[in-house]
């Protein structure tokens, strides 16, 4: 199908009689919790007329598991390992908003090496994360390739991450006073390796799925959200971005050794479903620009300052802190009222604020829409639940 | 569809300049001295307007609602709300407390000022009960609608709760 034909049929499908001609009525559909595109427990309850979208009512709580009150149970050291079960594919960036929370509420120290390595690891599963939505992606747009193609390239990295840190998918390894283990001997090697291959992969990627005509038609001006309205619906991250808000906490408020590493922020201009994943295929490259300056320049040190054993203090007051995921704005809320074990935790995690973009941008359009723009928006239902 | 950029116009404000201005605004409006960010514990009754004046003020320019949730203090009988401000078009930073009667705990919605306050006001009334007048649609968000009391508050019960190990 070239542009041209899919340019008529988007043409004529929009040139179809509106619904009080056809005498057609509105009906419900429920589209989850068991959805293969909805990638979790979403449901979704849609209000459509044939084709068309009403109403999108998003039905939450499938996978509230109650993190936030669990913490209010656990001490200081136990409440980060509950964070890589809320986003499970930013399971690194999670474990260090809380770590660096606690860190900032108890004043403990880190050095450079620790702070390079939390910044490696948590850029690669950046690069980890965007691998499988672009796989994700394409399968929801009824592409089957790209699920393996992506799979296949995240299997390396998966075990470059499980030689490390031990882990493969919700990993535990930032904790307040350093990381768990030491990063694996072999750990420059292997990445260098991954990204020998991945960095023609990448081009790969974009002459399959972004240089395909049918995923630009179906992409191009589907789900637009503009600036205002992606700020107003508190949506951070690449949804941002790809409405040309240049916001990323990596450079607007850089923590660990982002503030020495140079990269680039991508952004959009239009807010549409393309926007949105160009802005995710042009990340991928910085975060590869990322890791590449700082594979040989890991300072010497420890990996540790504080031993794993040390009871952590904090003295009553409130502290909030936030960084980048791969999603967007993770933030950290500790209450302390002293002692060892936090009065309130809450976590504003990326997913939960980002959800609703899709309430408005699918609206009026199609089921196949709201199919590309749930998957463009890159949800991850147990970040939304907790 | 016609692009629009948010303007970075305005220039981040210091915390103690942050705060000299809000206490102009409304000087009912207290330093809270434990917080690592600026904050400030305004009275309800001031809030509405405030929040608007924080959103629309032209040095302020609060434009996102990064989140909004609370904590329940059980002995003072307060619950205490919590909106943790971001103004993006100029880059500082605000977190904003309100106290509401923990036994009748109503709150004005802010859903007119920031629209994402609508699920993130749901998920406190879901988990701490807090009601939220003129909310267009303020139902339990992640629990079921016969759910019985508030999880998130600090005398919360139930069947299924398990006893600590002392």
């Amino acid at each position: 199908m070239n542009a041209t034909v899919a340019t008529t049929l988007r043409a004529r499908l929009d040139a179809l009689p509106s619904q009080s001609l056809l005498g057609t009525q509105e009906y419900f559909v429920n589209m989850g919790p068991q959805h293969p595109s909805t990638h979790g427990v979403l449901r979704l309850v849609l209000k459509l007329d044939g084709e068309t979208v009403h109403q999108v009512i998003p039905v939450l709580g499938y996978i509230h598991r109650g993190i936030e009150k669990i913490c209010e149970h656990s001490n200081y050291r136990q409440l980060v390992h509950l964070t890589d079960r809320m986003d499970y594919l930013s399971a690194l960036a999670n474990n260090w908003a809380a770590t660096m929370v606690v860190e900032k509420a108890a004043a403990m120290e880190t050095n450079s090496r620790i702070e390079a390595i939390r910044t490696l690891v948590t850029e690669l599963q950046r690069i980890h994360s965007h691998q499988l939505w672009w796989g994700v992606f394409g399968m929801d747009l009824g592409a089957f390739t790209p699920f393996f193609y992506g799979f296949r390239d995240r299997e390396i990295l998966t075990d470059v991450f499980e030689r490390t840190i031990g882990g493969r998918l919700t990993m535990n390894y930032i904790q307040p006073g350093g990381v768990m283990h030491d990063i694996h001997p072999e750990l420059v090697a292997d990445v260098k390796a991954f990204l020998a291959v991945f960095k023609p992969r990448l081009d790969e990627y974009e002459a399959l799925l972004s240089e395909n005509v049918i995923v630009q038609e179906r992409l191009r001006g589907v789900g637009v959200l503009t600036a205002q309205d992606a700020v107003a619906l508190g949506a951070t991250g690449p949804v941002l971005r790809a409405s040309g808000v240049a916001h990323d906490l990596r450079k607007a408020e850089p923590y660990g050794l982002y503030g020495q590493v140079a990269f680039d922020v991508p952004v959009g201009s239009r807010g549409d479903c393309w926007d949105r994943y160009a802005v995710r295929m042009q990340e991928m490259r910085q975060s590869i620009r990322i890791v590449e300056q700082l594979l040989d320049n890991i300072p010497e040190g420890k990996h540790f300052l504080v031993k794993p054993a040390a009871k952590i203090k904090v003295k009553p007051g409130v502290w909030y802190s936030h960084l980048e995921t791969a999603r967007g704005v993770l933030g950290a809320m500790l209450v302390s009222t002293g002692g060892e074990a936090p009065y309130r935790v809450h976590f504003r995690t990326p997913n939960f604020n980002n959800l609703w973009a899709v309430t408005t941008t699918a609206t009026g359009g199609r089921v196949a829409d709201l199919v590309a723009i749930l998957s463009s928006l890159d949800l991850v239902i147990p970040d939304i639940d907790r | 569809m016609a692009t629009s950029l948010l303007p970075v116009s305005g220039q981040a404000l210091d915390a103690q300049s942050l705060v000299a201005k809000i206490q102009k605004l409304c000087p009912a409006a207290q330093l809270r001295p434990d917080c690592d960010r600026p904050a400030v514990k305004v009275p309800l009754a001031h809030w509405p307007v405030l929040a608007q004046q924080l959103f629309a003020s032209a040095d302020l320019l609060f434009d996102l609602l990064e989140t909004h949730t609370a904590i329940d203090w059980v002995q003072t009988g307060q619950i205490e709300l919590v909106y943790v401000l971001t103004s993006l078009q100029c880059g500082h930073h605000l977190t904003v407390f309100v106290d509401v009667a923990r036994d009748n705990p109503v709150a004005p919605s802010l859903c007119a000022v920031w629209p994402i306050a609508q699920w993130q006001e749901r998920e406190v009334f879901d988990l701490f009960g807090v009601h939220y007048t003129d909310h267009p649609d303020l139902r339990r968000l992640f629990l079921d609608d016969d759910w019985q009391g508030f999880p998130l508050r600090k005398d919360y019960a139930d069947d299924f709760m398990l006893e600590r190990p002392s």
